[in-house]
């Protein structure tokens, strides 16, 4: 036995009493380090959404509002598809205070033979788009070929693979990097392969009322001029150009940010709600152990243990057992985290990101350092009462 | 030489007088017993000088050391250093084996040596119970073991309170045997107990009555 091993020795041989304060310990972790991560994740995913969305102000057919709710295309990657004249961009750029203007063709595939998956494929104007061009950039360092698709993270394709899309082949050349929202279930291509895909489409017998030919957009994303206020030129836009609606995508992300401060709020007195509650039990549970073990503590200090020893001895041990439970908390929430994302994801209706590893290591060890914080300090006050007992009263007692 | 020095010693709760002005002493490698009926003071004499309570008013000298002023960490550390507690419960760490209920005692005191342990154990006869916890253990054995324990840090002083309550007639001789061979290595024992036979394995008995000391009886007998 080594100088260390006594409160080692002490839990290992009692595994039931040591398995039971782990587990409370156990969750509590559960509830912060779980309760971090999806809070953590549900700002990720807002910050990924503003910095993808990238414009002050989207234009869409006015149609759009009624038929499809094109926000949850956007935030939660539901497919549909709606259509306007391509003259709307130059109206747009013709507006006072628009700096750039960029359009975007939505066509949805379907869940038939004619296609490999079903998906939203959005098509970008690479020489106008600021939007999800520097997002494909850093994984792809050319510019999209015709045919060439890039493939969020969520959808089921490889690089170098062939998916077919309205008997369409395109080549799978990225895989786009998480971005947490609904743009990681959509395909992206260039212009020319929209319009072939279109017309695919429609051979298909897939009406997309297009009256234009290659001239018809679903979107035009819209960056505002420093200096210009958004609200002003949203105006004028709705003004301006008919049978279009100009929305701010502030107002499209603060209906996201009310809803991630209400759940923030929700996960937060959860955890509060937890954290209390397992102290109080912890508390209970080592004033409960500790008054049992009165005779095995005034044995200790009749062979020569000190106060401070046998404290030390008391919060030594509940540290290693709250380190215990931190970790296994730890590691079973991030069992039900990661692997089950997309379920919470869908479950929530709201952007969700992951934190990247180094942040989520660090909250791991921070969650597994604080468990054994906690415990210790919930058997502190057992153990400066215990260190008080005088050990030949309590063996008399005892007797 | 005095190894104890009783002087006084008065220990009282509320209205009753525990301890009423005792004077004793103990010289070193003496064997003395503390006889006396239930109430008489034998627990708190036995707690004073086992550095567990502090008496009321009085001086008690351990080795020169005067026990009754000093404090509550100081009388851990002379415990520790000077004195083996035997008691007629046996109290020992549950979760602990036989050796390490040992060992427990040298962690306290300076380091774990498993071999010396080990020896301890062989020297009450249960080196080959060594790895057994107490819940494995007889009565006797685990008394046993207690004894092992108060012995491993070689103490000038053996403090026992009723060490054979508890014990069979076998067990009571292999205690009894134990301490006649300390007391020829020169440990000096102090046996509190209520058995005559027990006391008369000691070289004087010390009688307390009502908190008093009524007589001293030299056993003629001794060693004999």
């Amino acid at each position: 036995m080594r100088s260390h091993a006594l409160p080692l020795t002490n839990l290992v041989r009692k595994p039931g009493r040591t398995a039971a304060l782990a587990l409370l310990t156990a969750f509590l972790a559960l509830a912060v380090f779980g309760g971090s991560v999806v809070v953590l994740s549900l700002r990720g995913g807002l910050r990924s959404l503003e910095a993808r969305l990238g414009a002050d102000i989207i234009l869409v057919p006015s149609e759009a509002q009624s038929k499809v709710s094109f926000q949850n295309m956007f935030l939660q990657g539901t497919t549909g598809a709606f259509y306007m004249d391509r003259s709307v961009l130059d109206r747009a750029l013709e507006v006072e205070g628009v700096e750039r203007a960029a359009p975007q063709t939505f066509l949805a595939s379907l869940k038939a033979d004619c296609c490999s998956i079903r998906i939203q494929v959005i098509g970008i104007d690479p020489s106008l788009d600021f939007t999800v061009q520097p997002w494909i950039s850093h994984s792809l360092s050319r510019e999209m070929g015709d045919m060439d698709v890039a493939v969020g993270c969520r959808v089921e394709a490889d690089v170098g693979e062939i998916i077919r899309i309205y008997e369409q082949r395109c080549k799978v050349v990225a895989r786009l990097e998480p971005t947490g929202t609904g743009l990681d279930t959509a395909v992206y291509c260039n212009m020319n392969t929209m319009n072939t895909l279109l017309r695919a489409a429609e051979e298909k017998g897939v009406s997309h009322r297009i009256e234009s030919g290659d001239s018809v957009i679903s979107a035009v994303y819209i960056k505002v001029r420093d200096g210009y206020d958004i609200g002003a030129v949203n105006s004028t836009l709705n003004g301006r150009i008919r049978k279009v609606t100009a929305v701010r995508t502030r107002s499209m992300i603060t209906g996201v940010s009310d809803s991630l401060a209400g759940i923030s709020r929700t996960v937060t007195i959860l955890i509060a709600a937890v954290w209390l509650l397992a102290f109080i039990i912890l508390l209970l549970a080592y004033g409960m152990i500790i008054r049992e073990r009165t005779r095995e503590f005034a044995v200790l200090r009749l062979v020569g243990a000190s106060r401070g020893k046998l404290s030390g001895l008391v919060l030594t041990e509940s540290a290693l057992c709250g380190l215990l439970g931190g970790l296994l908390g730890t590691g079973l929430a991030a069992l039900l985290l990661f692997p089950f994302a997309p379920l919470i994801e869908s479950a929530l209706k709201m952007p969700y990101l992951m934190p990247d590893a180094g942040t989520v290591l660090l909250l791991a060890a921070g969650t597994v350092v604080l468990s054994a914080a906690v415990a210790s300090l919930a058997s502190a006050a057992s153990a400066v009462r215990l260190s008080r007992v005088d050990p030949g009263t309590a063996l008399r007692e005892e007797n | 030489m005095s190894l104890l020095e009783i002087r006084d010693v008065s220990k009282i709760y509320g209205e009753l007088k525990a301890l009423d002005r005792v004077s004793l002493h103990v010289d070193q490698g003496e064997w003395v017993a503390i006889m006396g009926p239930s109430g008489s003071g034998k627990s708190t004499m036995m707690n004073i000088i086992g550095c567990m309570d502090k008496p009321t008013s009085g001086e008690v000298l351990l080795d020169g050391v005067d026990i009754s002023r000093e404090s509550s960490r100081r009388l851990t550390d002379i415990r520790r250093d000077k004195i083996g507690l035997i008691f007629q419960q046996f109290h020992m760490v549950s979760y602990l084996t036989a050796v390490e209920n040992v060992m427990v005692s040298q962690y306290y005191h300076s380091m774990p040596d498993e071999e010396e342990a080990l020896e301890a154990l062989g020297r009450v006869g249960l080196r080959e119970r060594a790895r057994h916890l107490p819940s494995q253990l007889s009565g006797g054995e685990q008394q046993r073991v207690c004894v092992a324990r108060a012995l491993i840090n070689h103490p000038e002083l053996i403090l026992a309170d009723e060490p054979t309550g508890n014990l069979d007639e076998a067990n009571e001789n292999i205690v009894l045997d134990l301490f006649a061979q300390l007391h020829r290595e020169g440990t000096t024992l102090i046996v509190v107990t209520h058995d005559p036979e027990v006391a008369d394995a000691a070289q004087r008995t010390i009688v307390l009555e009502h908190g008093r000391v009524a007589r001293e009886v030299i056993n003629e007998h001794f060693g004999a």
